[in-house]
C-alpha cells in the first residue's frame, strides 16, 4: 500500500508538468486550430533561460521565472508571426510541418549556444515536502500540482469570463464571423500563442526543479507525451488537458511499477490508440458536428 | 595535326592524373622516416568529449616518443579525423586518413564506429588498436585489438567484486535499455552474480534513452530487500538517478561500471550524493603512481589545465602499444611494413601501461587487472 502510494505521488508529479504543457497544446489547438510541434521546446527555451538568469546573473529564483516566462512569451508571439501567419489560409498539414521545423531550429540553435552537455539547474524552490504517515510527499510534487490546478482554473476563468477569453472563444468558433463582429483576429492569436508559451515557460521552470538537467532536447519527448496527454483529454479542452496529463503519468508509474519498466511506454500509446478507438474526441472532448 | 595535338595533350593529362592517383594510394610521397598513426572518435556532437580525450591524450605519447629519439630511427605522426561516433562518418574519416598516407590505425573511440571501421582496416590488412571500443564485436577481426575492458568483463569483474568483496547477496540494478553498452554489462553482471549464489532483487529495473523520471524504478528498489544498487550506465543518467534516489530517501550503497567517469563533475554542487559508491575504471588521474602523475601534468599542460580521463590514458596507452609491436616486428621503414609480422608482433609484446599492465591474445584482447575507484570527500580514489 505504501508503495502503491508512493507510486502514485510520482505518477501525478510527472502527470502535472505533462498537464501543463498540455493546456498549452490544447489552448492553441482549440483557438488557432492547430498542432504546435514546437510547444515542447518553448519549453526548453523557458528552462534554460532561468538557468542563464540564475546561474550566470544571480538573480533570485522567482524573478527568474518571471523573466522566463516573459522571454518565453515573446518568443510565441515572434514564431506565430514570423511561422505561422503567413500559412494561416493554407492546409493544416503545410503548418504543423512548418512547426516541427520550427521546433529543429530551436533545439539546433540551443545545442550551437549551449552545447550538447546537460546543466545543472541550481535549486528553484526550498520545499521539503511533506510526510503523511509513513509516506512522503516531495516538494516539487506538491509545487508542481498545485502550480497547475491554480494556471487551470485560471485559465477557465480568463476564457469564460474576460473580454479577451470571450474574443478567443469566438475565434475558435468561426474567425470570419469574429472578425466581421469586431474581434481583431491577428491580436487574439497572438495573446492565445503568449499563454501558451507562458505555461510552457513555468513548465520548464517545474521540470528542471523536478529533475534538475536540462538539455537542448529535453522538450522533444516530453513534448509528445504532453501531446498524446492532450489527445487523451479530448484536445481542445481545458479540463480535459489537465485530466488527460494526470491519467497519463499515473497510468506510466503504475505500469513501471507493477508491470514492466521495459513496456510503460508501449501500454501509454497502446491507451491512446485505445481511447482514440472508443472515444475519437477523447476523454472529455466535445463531439462537434462540422456543418459544411 | 591539330587532332594529335589534342590527343597528346589528353594522355599527359591522363597520365598526370593518374600520378596523383597513385600518390594517394602509396600515401602521397610518403617519407620512409616518418610513421603515421591514424586516430579517430568524435569531437563533435554528443560524445564530443571522448574523441577528444582520445586525440590529445594520443598526442602526448607521440611527443613524448618523438622527443626520446622515436621508434627504430623513424618519427610519429598522429593524423586525427572527427567520425562524430557514426559508423557511416567513421568509414568517410578513414578515406580520408589513407588519403593522408596513414600505416596503422588507433582507434576508434566508440563502439559502433570501431565495428565499422574494423571492416575496412580488414581488407587493408592494417594494424587497429581501439583505445575505448568496449563492444564484443569490435576486436572480430584478426586485425584488431583493444586496449580498454570489453562490457562483459566489467560486468563479471562487478559481480565477483559486489559478492566476494563487499559481501552483498542481493543487488538491485538500473540500467539503459537502450544502449549495447549497459545491456552488456547488466547480462554478464547477471550471470555471474547469480552463479555466485547472489541474487537480483527485483528484477531488473531499465529505463530509456530519453527518460528522465526514475522515481517509479527507484521506488520499487526502495520496496524491495535489495542491499546494494548497481548502475551500469553513462555519467550523464548516473547524476540524474543520484538526484533522484536522494529525494526518494534511498539510501543504499551505489556500485557502477567506467561510464561513471565524469559523474563527479556532472554533480557539481552535489557531490556528495556520489560518496561511497564504488566503480570499475582502469585510470585515475589522481592516482599516485609516478607514470600516470607524470602523463596528468603533461596533459594539463598541453590543453588548458583539463584533467585527463579514462580515454585520453586508454589512447596514450594505445601509442606505446603500437610502439612495442613495431620495435617487436623490427619496422623501420614507413612504406615497407609487413602487416602480419606487425600484427602477429602484437600478441608477444607486454607494455606496462597507464590502464595497468597488459599482454594481448590473438583474439585482440587485453589482459590487465581492473582498478576499483571510491567516491571519497567528493574525489575519485583508488582502493586497494
Amino acid at each position: 500500500m505504501e508503495n502503491f502510494l508512493t507510486q502514485l505521488i510520482g505518477g501525478l508529479n510527472v502527470g502535472s508538468i505533462y498537464a501543463l504543457i498540455a493546456l498549452g497544446y490544447t489552448m492553441v489547438y482549440g483557438i488557432a486550430k492547430m498542432l504546435n510541434f514546437a510547444h515542447g521546446d518553448i519549453i526548453m527555451v523557458g528552462a534554460y533561460t532561468i538557468f542563464v538568469a540564475v546561474s550566470s546573473a544571480h538573480v533570485p529564483p522567482y524573478l527568474a521565472i518571471l523573466i522566463g516566462i516573459i522571454v518565453c512569451a515573446v518568443f510565441g508571439v515572434v514564431i506565430e508571426k514570423i511561422a505561422y501567419k503567413p500559412l494561416r489560409n493554407t492546409s493544416s498539414l503545410t503548418v504543423l510541418i512548418t512547426a516541427i521545423g520550427v521546433s529543429y531550429l530551436l533545439q539546433n540553435l540551443s545545442l550551437l549556444i549551449f552545447g550538447e552537455q546537460e546543466k545543472s539547474m541550481p535549486a528553484l524552490f526550498h520545499f521539503d515536502g511533506l510526510m503523511f504517515g509513513s509516506v512522503r510527499v516531495p516538494g516539487e510534487t506538491i509545487i508542481t500540482l498545485a502550480a497547475t490546478v491554480v494556471i487551470m482554473i485560471a485559465l477557465t476563468l480568463f476564457i469564460n469570463k474576460t473580454k479577451a477569453g470571450k474574443a478567443m472563444l469566438a475565434v475558435s468558433e468561426d474567425k470570419g464571423a469574429a472578425e466581421l463582429m469586431g474581434i481583431n483576429v491577428n491580436r487574439t492569436i497572438s495573446l492565445t500563442f503568449a499563454i501558451g508559451s507562458a505555461l510552457a515557460a513555468v513548465a520548464g521552470a517545474l521540470y528542471a526543479s523536478s529533475y534538475v538537467y536540462i538539455k537542448p532536447t529535453m522538450g522533444a519527448m516530453t513534448g509528445i507525451k504532453a501531446f498524446i496527454a492532450a489527445v487523451l483529454g479530448g484536445i481542445g479542452s481545458i479540463p480535459g488537458a489537465m485530466f488527460g496529463g494526470l491519467v497519463l503519468g499515473i497510468v506510466e508509474n503504475l505500469s513501471k511499477a507493477y508491470i514492466s519498466t521495459q513496456i510503460s511506454d508501449a501500454i501509454v500509446f497502446g491507451i491512446l490508440i485505445l481511447v482514440l478507438l472508443i472515444r475519437p474526441t477523447g476523454l472529455l472532448g466535445k463531439k462537434r458536428i462540422e456543418k459544411v | 595535326m591539330k587532332k594529335t595535338v589534342k590527343s597528346v595533350t589528353a594522355v599527359l593529362l591522363a597520365a598526370v592524373m593518374m600520378t596523383g592517383v597513385m600518390a594517394g594510394c602509396n600515401g602521397g610521397g610518403d617519407d620512409p622516416k616518418v610513421l603515421k598513426i591514424g586516430c579517430m572518435g568524435p569531437i563533435t556532437g554528443e560524445n564530443a568529449s571522448y574523441g577528444t580525450s582520445v586525440r590529445n591524450g594520443a598526442q602526448i605519447a607521440v611527443d613524448e616518443i618523438n622527443a626520446a629519439g622515436g621508434v627504430n630511427g623513424m618519427t610519429l605522426e598522429l593524423v586525427f579525423a572527427d567520425d562524430e561516433a557514426s559508423p557511416e562518418k567513421a568509414k568517410n574519416a578513414f578515406s580520408s586518413l589513407m588519403d593522408e598516407g596513414i600505416d596503422v590505425m588507433l582507434g576508434a573511440t566508440t563502439t559502433d564506429a570501431t565495428i565499422a571501421l574494423g571492416e575496412l582496416t580488414q581488407q587493408e590488412n592494417m594494424l587497429q588498436v581501439t583505445p575505448s571500443g568496449s563492444g564484443q564485436d569490435c576486436t572480430k577481426y584478426d586485425n584488431a585489438f583493444r586496449i580498454c575492458f570489453t562490457d562483459p568483463l566489467q560486468g563479471t569483474t562487478m559481480a565477483e567484486y559486489i559478492y566476494n568483496t563487499m559481501k552483498k547477496t542481493k543487488v538491485a540494478i538500473i540500467y539503459d535499455n537502450s544502449n549495447d553498452y549497459s545491456k552488456g554489462i547488466t547480462e554478464a553482471f547477471r550471470q555471474k552474480f547469480t552463479e555466485l549464489g547472489g541474487q537480483i532483487v527485483p528484477d531488473a529495473q531499465s529505463f530509456g534513452k530519453d527518460d528522465v523520471d526514475f522515481t517509479a524504478q527507484l521506488n520499487n528498489i526502495k520496496n524491495s530487500d535489495a542491499e546494494a544498487i548497481f548502475i551500469p550506465a553513462y555519467y550523464q543518467k548516473v547524476s540524474a538517478i543520484l538526484q533522484q534516489a536522494d529525494k526518494a530517501g534511498l539510501d543504499l550503497p551505489f556500485f557502477g561500471c567506467d561510464g561513471w567517469d565524469g559523474v563527479l563533475n556532472q554533480l557539481g554542487d552535489d557531490k556528495a550524493l556520489a560518496e561511497g559508491a564504488i566503480f570499475l575504471t582502469p585510470f585515475a588521474a589522481n592516482d599516485p603512481d609516478e607514470a600516470v602523475q607524470k602523463f596528468v601534468k603533461a596533459y594539463q599542460d598541453a590543453n588548458d589545465g583539463a584533467t585527463p580521463d579514462q580515454f585520453a590514458a586508454d589512447a596514450y596507452d594505445g601509442v606505446y602499444v603500437i610502439v612495442e609491436a613495431l620495435k617487436k616486428a623490427n619496422v623501420t621503414d614507413s612504406t615497407k611494413i609487413d602487416n602480419d609480422a606487425l600484427i602477429q608482433a602484437m600478441t608477444q609484446i607486454s607494455v606496462k601501461g597507464l590502464t595497468g599492465d597488459m599482454t594481448f591474445d590473438a583474439s585482440g584482447e587485453p589482459n590487465k587487472s581492473a582498478k576499483i575507484i571510491e567516491v571519497v570527500n567528493g574525489e575519485y580514489t583508488v582502493r586497494k
